[in-house]
């Protein structure tokens, strides 16, 4: 047995037990380089995982019976393409985010590294879980630790709307686990390869019983994934965040996303392709009209953390309307957006931070008011030709515009080359896919407003940050501090350069949701190992 | 049995979805409690209700006439989260309270 069968469950110990370690220590230097190592380590870990997931020659997903028990009576660990995405995609923003809270952020309060491992182990967790009740449990251990980063650094508005999220996410866990409790009433299991098996074989009152659980587990993971009406409780609260928080609360809505099509995957109806957690067309109205609020939200936002919160739900909706198109190539189209659009609203976050660094916060208000009642200043010609940029502000400002260009889905960046495969694929919809033309042509309409709104928005923002004769302080930036945008915007420059590998995968893993068979096989073939004859 | 386990797992849900919709923290705390006792209980009674039967299973005795007992593991592992995040919530709450001035969920009054 060797101990590279272990690795998969390493993402979940290491910064479990790291950020257990962090506590006995008092050195704020050690505490951090543990953090330092532990969260690099997680990423490397996580892209040996995704290789070894890719390489055809293995088995299409690893599977892990933890304490070796047989899969209908055990826990499972399941990493498939899509956790395997998922976990590379947590780790890179979690190194960005902690590189970026070196700087002074991990100053302003005690218990941020910890809290912060303890995150990355409920992320990593709820990815790989195989099974429904350890989904619930990976999902409080990620809300419990988000709580306190979202508290981190204290002040009022931290604490009032930190009140209202810990309130919303309460109440969707109670759902859960009623949720949870009905799939188990009506199947009698909780793996979820095993419900997927059963789930045809139900009739009568326990298949009722079924899809009302299966409702209910819908309803959780799209209060995850702030979808209108339930998304309420997310601009306050990602606005009043740190920034480094924020980076990394930018994966936690797609975590919603991620129960969606694993779980929603898993429990097809069987008829026209809907799942029991929602018919496809719950699915596209919803996603709609969060678009729909989000790019009102957008425009009408008064300073930049609350911007950057609504184009959070904006990529939320978006996602949710495509995947209820239900097509596979569409689904493709939405992964790529996943996570081109995750990496650039991280950095977004943290770019914010460093812009707003210089100015007061009358500013905004200020920039709006100007806007409603006209803008008279009358700049002096000679004193307009001789303001030179000073290079941090020119370097805000370039990282700036990539972000927009990235929300925006403008070209060069791969923001582009998703809404591209969206709606290409919303426009020549494969034969027998349930999309018909106008839920086609509902997707398109909203991925270009989204866009015309966030452009619209961002170029506002931005001529406000940038170009205002508003006296302001240059901002103070350290490279610590800026390192983790420019490889953010980096790494989504690579994801253009490298669309069609990248897209090749992806239009896998999303043709392996829409067809579960392969991973269900892998799941429930999985036997115990036979203890080796001979001692060790 | 199954009437009254249901009637009490509907009114505490009941009375618990209505406090947690009130204006004042100490209602929404007191409003997820009983939620949480409602969903305790409601775990608990999908492994089936039986009474008067006795908890250990006789060698030869038929497994199908006993509950199962493995919501009843589920629901300790809720109690606990449940627990400790409601205790997690009471601790903001003092802090919301504190730094607000009201304990009011919005942090301030509503105007008059």
């Amino acid at each position: 047995m060797s101990l590279a069968s272990h690795l998969i469950i390493a993402p979940i110990l290491l910064p479990l037990l790291v950020g257990g370690l962090m506590l006995v220590f008092d050195n704020r230097k050690l505490v951090a380089g543990l953090g330092v190592v532990s969260t690099f380590a997680v990423l490397a870990i996580a892209i040996v995982l995704m290789q070894r997931v890719e390489t055809g020659n293995g088995p299409e997903s690893i599977v892990y019976l933890l304490g070796n028990w047989p899969v209908q009576f055990g826990i499972v660990l399941v990493a498939d393409r899509l956790s395997g995405m998922m976990l590379v995609l947590t780790g890179v923003l979690a190194c960005a985010a902690l590189t970026y809270s070196l700087a002074r952020w991990h100053r302003q309060g005690a218990y941020f590294h910890p809290l912060f491992q303890f995150l990355l182990a409920g992320l990593n967790g709820a990815f790989l879980t195989g099974d429904l009740f350890n989904l619930f449990v990976f999902f409080e251990l990620m809300l419990a630790a988000s709580y306190g980063l979202a508290l981190h650094g204290s002040g009022s508005a931290r604490v009032r709307y930190g009140l209202h999220y810990i309130a919303i996410n309460l109440t969707s866990a109670f759902a859960f686990l009623i949720g949870v409790a009905l799939i188990y009433g009506a199947t009698g299991t909780l793996n979820m390869a095993e419900i997927a098996v059963r789930v045809p074989q139900l009739a009568g009152s326990e298949r009722a019983l079924f899809a009302a659980g299966a409702a209910i587990f819908g309803v959780v993971f799209l209060v995850k994934a702030a979808i209108w009406p339930l998304g309420f409780w997310l601009p306050n609260i990602y606005a009043a965040v740190a920034a480094p928080v924020a980076a990394i609360f930018a994966i936690m809505t797609k975590v919603g996303i991620y129960g969606v099509l694993r779980v929603g995957g898993l429990m097809s109806t069987g008829e026209d392709g809907g799942t029991f957690l929602f018919g496809n067309g719950w699915l596209l109205a919803g996603g709609a009209a969060t678009v729909l609020f989000a790019a009102t939200g957008m425009i009408a936002a008064q300073g930049l953390p609350r911007l950057a919160a609504f184009s959070v739900i904006g990529t939320s909706g978006t996602l949710i309307a495509v995947i209820g198109i239900g097509d596979a190539t569409a689904t493709a189209g939405a992964l790529f957006y996943l996570v081109s659009s995750t990496l650039s609203i991280s950095a977004f976050f943290l770019l914010i931070e460093l812009v707003d660094r210089g100015r007061l916060p009358a500013d905004d208000i200020l920039a709006v008011t100007l806007e409603a009642y006209g803008d008279d200043e009358d700049i002096d010609e000679e004193e307009a030709v001789g303001v030179a940029v000073p290079a941090v502000m020119a370097l805000l400002g370039a990282s700036f515009m990539a972000c927009a260009l990235l929300l925006a889905g403008m070209p060069p960046f791969s923001g582009f080359i998703a809404k591209f495969v969206m709606i290409a694929a919303a426009l020549n919809p494969a034969p027998g896919s349930t999309g018909g033309t106008f839920s086609d042509w509902l997707v398109i309409g909203i991925l270009l407003v989204l866009g015309l709104a966030t452009l619209i928005a961002m170029t506002r923002a931005g001529i406000r940050s940038f170009w205002v004769s508003i006296d302001r302080d240059i901002p103070s930036v350290k490279v610590i501090e800026f390192a983790p945008i420019a490889l953010l915007l980096v790494l989504s420059l690579a994801l253009t350069v490298m669309a069609g590998p990248a897209m090749r995968i992806l239009q896998e893993t999303s043709e392996g949701l829409y067809a579960p068979q392969a991973y269900m096989k892998s799941v429930l073939s999985a036997a115990p190992r036979q203890p080796q004859g001979g001692s060790p | 049995m199954e009437l009254i386990v249901a009637i009490g797992i509907g009114v505490l849900a009941g009375s618990g979805a209505w406090l947690l919709m009130r204006p004042r923290t100490f209602q929404v705390i007191i409003g997820l409690s009983l939620i949480s006792y409602a969903v305790n209980l409601f775990i608990f009674s999908m492994g089936r209700l039986r009474t008067a039967a006795p908890p250990i299973l006789d060698a030869g005795d038929d497994p199908s006439r006993y509950t199962d007992p493995l919501p009843q593991a589920l629901v300790l592992t809720a109690i606990v989260i449940g627990f400790a995040m409601t205790a997690l919530f009471l601790v903001v709450l003092l802090a919301a309270r504190g730094l607000t001035g009201t304990d009011h969920v919005d942090g301030r009054e509503r105007e008059p």
